[in-house]
């Protein structure tokens, strides 16, 4: 049974081949290629407008390329795109998250959609974040960071095995960029797949697993 | 896509994956049921919201007496298509709403993505909008139809009419409002796009609460208003999610 999941593992693979992709008469990603298996996080970095959110949108399927194509375990995310999601948890530039709404309240509906939550289990997530005194605070009443905060438990609720993130620092002080570090390096050192559209460094000490790929103006 | 199945680490619970091994999975009913809930919880801390379209549906039957006569002989007649037509504009006045600050705060994204069927979720949303729209309207039309002259056995009639109109309206609505989404003040658009499918369940609607102010049998137009809501339930979540989808690309 563990070799089997190990194998599993092993096979967790998100690349892109190719991958053209237009908005309106601006072709943003030109040929665009990547890889990034199990075990590994790969940032994306380069200037604004260079298309970073574009292809992480293309790579979670919510954009689609006029050519080539993404592919998760060897197999075009188009085939099946229900399951392929259900693999995935994306983190945009905004955090989806009620003002009206406790971040207790918004996990528990977020990500309750996708899978069931013990109370346990959303505390520690809660906790882990740095959460736990102001969860029960609706989320118009907290700062952008302690939104990203709630976002961020969320991310790690979903269990899924590949994580897009667009600017996952964004709103963070030092402590809350070391945070989003250190998960990915849990993530990944789990067997996990990250690609994470970044400005400034991630704080990630998952030396060798983590790579770079800088894209430019085409 | 392979069944990954649970992943155990020492360092974090086991990835819950395709389908989720774990048997923590939420199915398509239950995903939409939580977003049902949750719309319900968000209008109720969102009151000003709620009440809108009700006050606009208030003030449209409270005003007309005054503008055209207050003998109830001469309201009589004209009380159906007043109640449908204040109807129809109160529930398009909520429908701008219905999914744009879901868009707007990634919410829909997050369910395009959440491996849950888009198609169910939306028409969850669409069943909160006619709780908090439709159902209501249907409550109070047989009051504003009592002050527009309307007798008491005309109650059943009204209430039952409205309710399934609007269930009709709430579902053509909900096609609109995703294909608005992209658009900013949709307001106008959304109207443009919603009012001439409105139409059919305007007339059938009217015709039914006619025939019931007047004490005849509304059976007919009732059951073709019933026609339409089933079609629109069968044929308004596809095409919405279809259209949300468009927009988030």
């Amino acid at each position: 049974m563990a070799r089997a999941k190990k194998g599993v593992m092993s096979d967790l693979c998100l690349k892109g081949e190719n991958v053209h992709l237009w908005r309106g008469d601006h072709h943003v990603l030109r040929g665009v290629r990547f890889q990034v298996g199990a075990g590994e996080c790969l940032q994306l970095t380069g200037a604004n407008g260079t298309g970073k959110t574009t292809l992480l949108r293309t790579a979670c399927g919510l954009a689609y390329p006029e050519g080539g194509e993404i592919t998760w375990c060897g197999q075009n995310i188009r085939a099946d795109l229900s399951a392929f999601h259900a693999q995935l948890a994306y983190l945009g530039h905004e955090p989806p998250l009620k003002a009206e709404l406790t971040a207790r309240e918004n996990l528990e509906y977020w990500v309750g959609v996708r899978r069931r939550l013990d109370r346990h289990e959303l505390d520690a997530a809660l906790a882990r974040v740095g959460a736990d005194h102001w969860a029960d605070r609706p989320v118009r009443t907290l700062s952008a960071g302690q939104k990203r905060r709630a976002a961020l438990a969320g991310l790690t609720l979903m269990r899924a095995p590949l994580w897009l993130l667009d600017e996952p620092t964004t709103n963070l002080d030092a402590e809350g960029q070391k945070l989003v570090g250190a998960l990915i390096d849990e993530h990944v050192q789990a067997g996990g797949v990250a690609l994470a559209a970044v400005h400034h460094e991630l704080a990630v000490s998952a030396g060798r697993a983590l790579r770079r790929m800088e894209l430019t103006f085409a | 896509m392979p069944d990954s199945g649970a992943v155990t680490s020492p360092l974090r619970p086991a990835f819950s994956t395709a389908g989720d091994a774990a048997g923590a999975a939420v199915s398509a009913v239950g995903a939409a049921r939580l977003v049902l809930a949750r719309d319900l919880k968000l209008a109720f801390r969102k009151r000003s919201q709620l009440v809108q379209p009700l006050a606009f549906f208030a003030i449209v039957t409270t005003l007309f007496p005054l503008g055209v006569s207050p003998e109830l002989p001469r309201l009589r007649p004209m009380a159906a298509g007043v109640l449908w037509a204040a109807a129809l504009l109160a529930s398009l006045l909520a429908l701008e709403l219905l999914f744009r600050d879901d868009a707007q705060d990634g919410t829909l994204e997050q369910y395009a993505l959440s491996g849950r069927s888009l198609t169910w979720l939306l028409a969850a949303k669409t069943a909160a909008h006619w709780l908090l729209t439709g159902l209501p309207l249907a409550l109070m039309a047989p009051l504003a139809g009592i002050a527009l002259g309307a007798p008491g056995a005309a109650v059943p009639g009204i209430v039952v009419s409205v309710a399934v109109g609007t269930v009709a309206l709430s579902l053509i609505g909900s096609i609109g409002a995703a294909l608005t989404l992209g658009v900013r003040r949709s307001g106008a658009l959304l109207s443009l796009l919603t009012l001439p499918l409105d139409i059919p369940v305007l007339i059938f609607g009217a015709r039914a609460t006619e025939l019931a102010i007047s004490g005849e049998a509304y059976g007919v137009p009732l059951q073709l208003l019933a026609a339409l809501a089933v079609l629109g339930l069968t044929l308004a979540p596809l095409a919405a999610a279809a259209a949300v989808r468009i927009n988030l690309e």
